[in-house]
This record gives C-alpha cells, sequence and structure tokens, in this order.
C-alpha cells in the first residue's frame, strides 16, 4: 500500500473488512459478516486455550509449560488477594480470563507475520472490542454491589467523614467518577495501542520513502528510524504487557469497591 | 484561516497534552525509586499503587492524542 500512492496511509492497518466471502451475512436485517477482528479474536482464544491445556497436566515436578501457566494464575492470584482481600478468590477465573485474552491479543498484534505476507490485525485497537469487556467489569461491579449491599451500595458514593454540608457535591463528583470508569478503561487500552502502531507505521514510511529516493536521504533519516524502530518494539512489547496488567490490576480495584465498599 | 488548517493546527496543539503526561508519568515512577530506595523493603507491596498512578497520568494524556484524533478524522 505504501508503493502505489508514494504515500503510506497509517490508519489503513485498523481497516475492519470481512473475510471468507461474508459480505452479504445478515442477521435479522443487520450485517454481520465474519471480520479480520473475529479472526483474530478466535486465534487468541484458540492459542489461550491450547497455552492453558499444556499446563493442565498436573505433574507433581511441574515441567516449564506447566510452570509458565502457573506463574500466571498465581500472578493473577495475588494480584487479587492483595486487592480485593479473601472475598476476590471468587474473581480469578474471570480475571484471569480477562488479563491472558487481552495479553495475547495484545502479543498477537505485535508478530511480525508481515514478513510473510499475513496481516497481523490488534483488535485491541479498536474501542468496540476494548469496550465491551470494559462494560463487561463494570456490569460485574454494578451486580455484585447491589447483590452484596443493596442499595447500602449507594454509600460508596459519599465516603466516610464527609462533613453534611459537603455531601451533595461529594456524591456528583464521586458518581460521575464512577460512571466514566468503563470508558477510561476500554479508552486506555485501546488508544495505547493504536498509538502504538501509528508510530510504528509513520517510522516504516520514513524508511521505505527515504530508500525510495536516494541513499543518500537513506542514511540520513531511514537508517535512524529503522533504529529507532527496533527500540520502539521493545517498547510496544513492554507496552503491551503492562496494559494488560493496568487492566486487570484497576479491574481488581473495582472489584473492591463492589465487594467492601469503602 | 479555513476550518480545515484551523483543525490540523489543533490537532498539533493536542501534542503538547502528551508531552505534558510524558512528565507526569516520569514523576509517577520518579517519585516512586526515590521512595522505593529509602525503604526497599515497602516498596514491593506498593507496586499495585504505582501502576494505578502511572495508569491515570497515562490516560490524561492518551485523552489528548483522542483529542487529536477526532479533529483529523472526525
Amino acid at each position: 500500500m505504501a508503493a502505489e500512492a508514494g504515500k503510506v496511509d497509517p490508519m489503513h492497518q485498523f481497516t475492519i473488512e470481512p473475510l471468507f466471502g461474508t459480505e452479504n451475512w445478515q442477521i435479522a436485517g443487520y450485517h454481520i459478516p465474519f471480520t479480520n477482528s473475529a479472526l483474530w479474536m478466535a486465534i487468541s482464544a484458540v492459542l489461550l486455550v491450547l497455552f492453558v491445556a499444556g499446563g493442565m497436566k498436573r505433574q507433581l515436578v511441574p515441567g516449564r509449560w506447566q510452570m509458565a501457566v502457573e506463574s500466571f494464575t498465581g500472578f493473577i492470584d495475588g494480584l487479587l488477594a492483595a486487592n480485593v482481600g479473601p472475598a476476590g478468590k471468587k474473581y480469578v477465573p474471570y480475571l484471569f480470563s480477562l488479563f491472558m485474552f487481552i495479553l495475547f491479543a495484545n502479543f498477537l498484534g505485535l508478530l511480525p507475520l508481515g514478513v510473510i505476507g499475513l496481516h497481523a490485525f490488534t483488535f485491541t485497537s479498536h474501542f468496540s472490542a476494548t469496550g465491551v469487556l470494559a462494560v463487561l467489569t463494570f456490569a460485574i461491579v454494578i451486580i455484585v454491589g447491589f447483590a452484596r449491599h443493596g442499595l447500602h451500595f449507594f454509600s460508596l458514593f459519599v465516603p466516610h467523614g464527609t462533613p453534611l454540608v459537603m455531601i451533595p457535591l461529594i456524591f456528583v463528583v464521586e458518581l460521575i467518577s464512577f460512571l466514566v470508569r468503563p470508558f477510561s478503561l476500554g479508552l486506555r487500552l485501546f488508544v495505547a495501542m493504536m498509538a502504538g502502531h501509528v508510530l510504528l507505521e509513520v517510522l516504516s514510511s520514513f524508511v521505505i520513502s527515504s530508500g525510495n529516493a536516494n541513499i543518500g536521504l537513506f542514511a540520513l533519516a531511514g537508517l535512524p528510524s529503522f533504529i529507532l524502530m527496533i527500540g520502539i518494539c521493545a517498547l510496544e512489547l513492554l507496552v503491551a504487557g503492562i496494559q494488560a496488567y493496568v487492566f486487570a490490576l484497576l479491574t481488581c480495584v473495582y472489584l473492591n469497591d463492589a465487594e467492601n465498599l469503602h | 484561516m479555513d476550518a480545515e488548517a484551523a483543525k490540523l493546527l489543533g490537532a498539533g496543539l493536542a501534542a503538547i497534552g502528551c508531552g505534558l503526561a510524558s512528565i507526569g508519568v516520569g514523576s509517577v515512577f520518579a517519585k516512586f525509586l526515590e521512595g522505593a530506595l529509602r525503604n526497599p523493603g515497602a516498596a514491593d507491596a506498593q507496586q499495585g499503587r504505582l501502576f494505578i498512578g502511572f495508569a491515570g497520568a497515562e490516560l490524561l494524556g492518551l485523552l489528548s492524542f483522542v483529542v487529536a484524533a477526532l479533529l483529523i478524522f472526525a
């Protein structure tokens, strides 16, 4: 796509397109094809199942694979124990699936599959995907909160020791900060992944167009961009891990509010 | 100045927000390291709070990216 217009469009990589001739699939009048986003969701889910199934042998002396799976479950277990306490034990399956799904998606999107002609699609760079994950967490928080505490759940919006005159103001502020949580949760993951991929695409367009121009320009601009790209790739691996961790961590913090109020 | 030029200028100005957020993220980690070196025993237990602070500082920087993207594409 770089060659035909002489200009690289960094947003082209996020295009969602129907695959395998499913353009005309319709459900109740709505156009619902099997897209590349859905394909990569399925791939990351299948890989996640394979990864966990490989570590479920329950050997007394764990091998490397079992050790890898167990360190992930132990990590999620510790995260919930530290942030929610004993009541957090029942969220381990949910949080483990959420964390690993996002982690696999982020890492799969960074795979250098372009060298064999495939287009690795990062579905976490779309708000429609991350927003649903965030709303899922938010729904669990609301359902658990009301189920455990009933209408007492509203005391979440009035912290202990608030002076009486401040209560209306604090209530509104806390309510708004509670209601923007699903947006901030989904927005953070989607923008972080999208910004990283745009940055990589822009740098690679510097390399390609300076290489096409002449050798002097390539040495001046293309080569430094290429070296920078290697560094940014390492940074993106870090960001992919951190964003999955932050999503899981904030989910823990919100679950703690629902379980224990504050 | 026509509307399209003003939009692109606004998107460029939104990049200032990214720079300011980088100061914030740097400050979060700097303060954590400062405290962690004074009392290394308590550092590991506070790592969750470190990342909550990081997430908050980072989000506000990412919002400036959203503003820029909205100005250019919406």
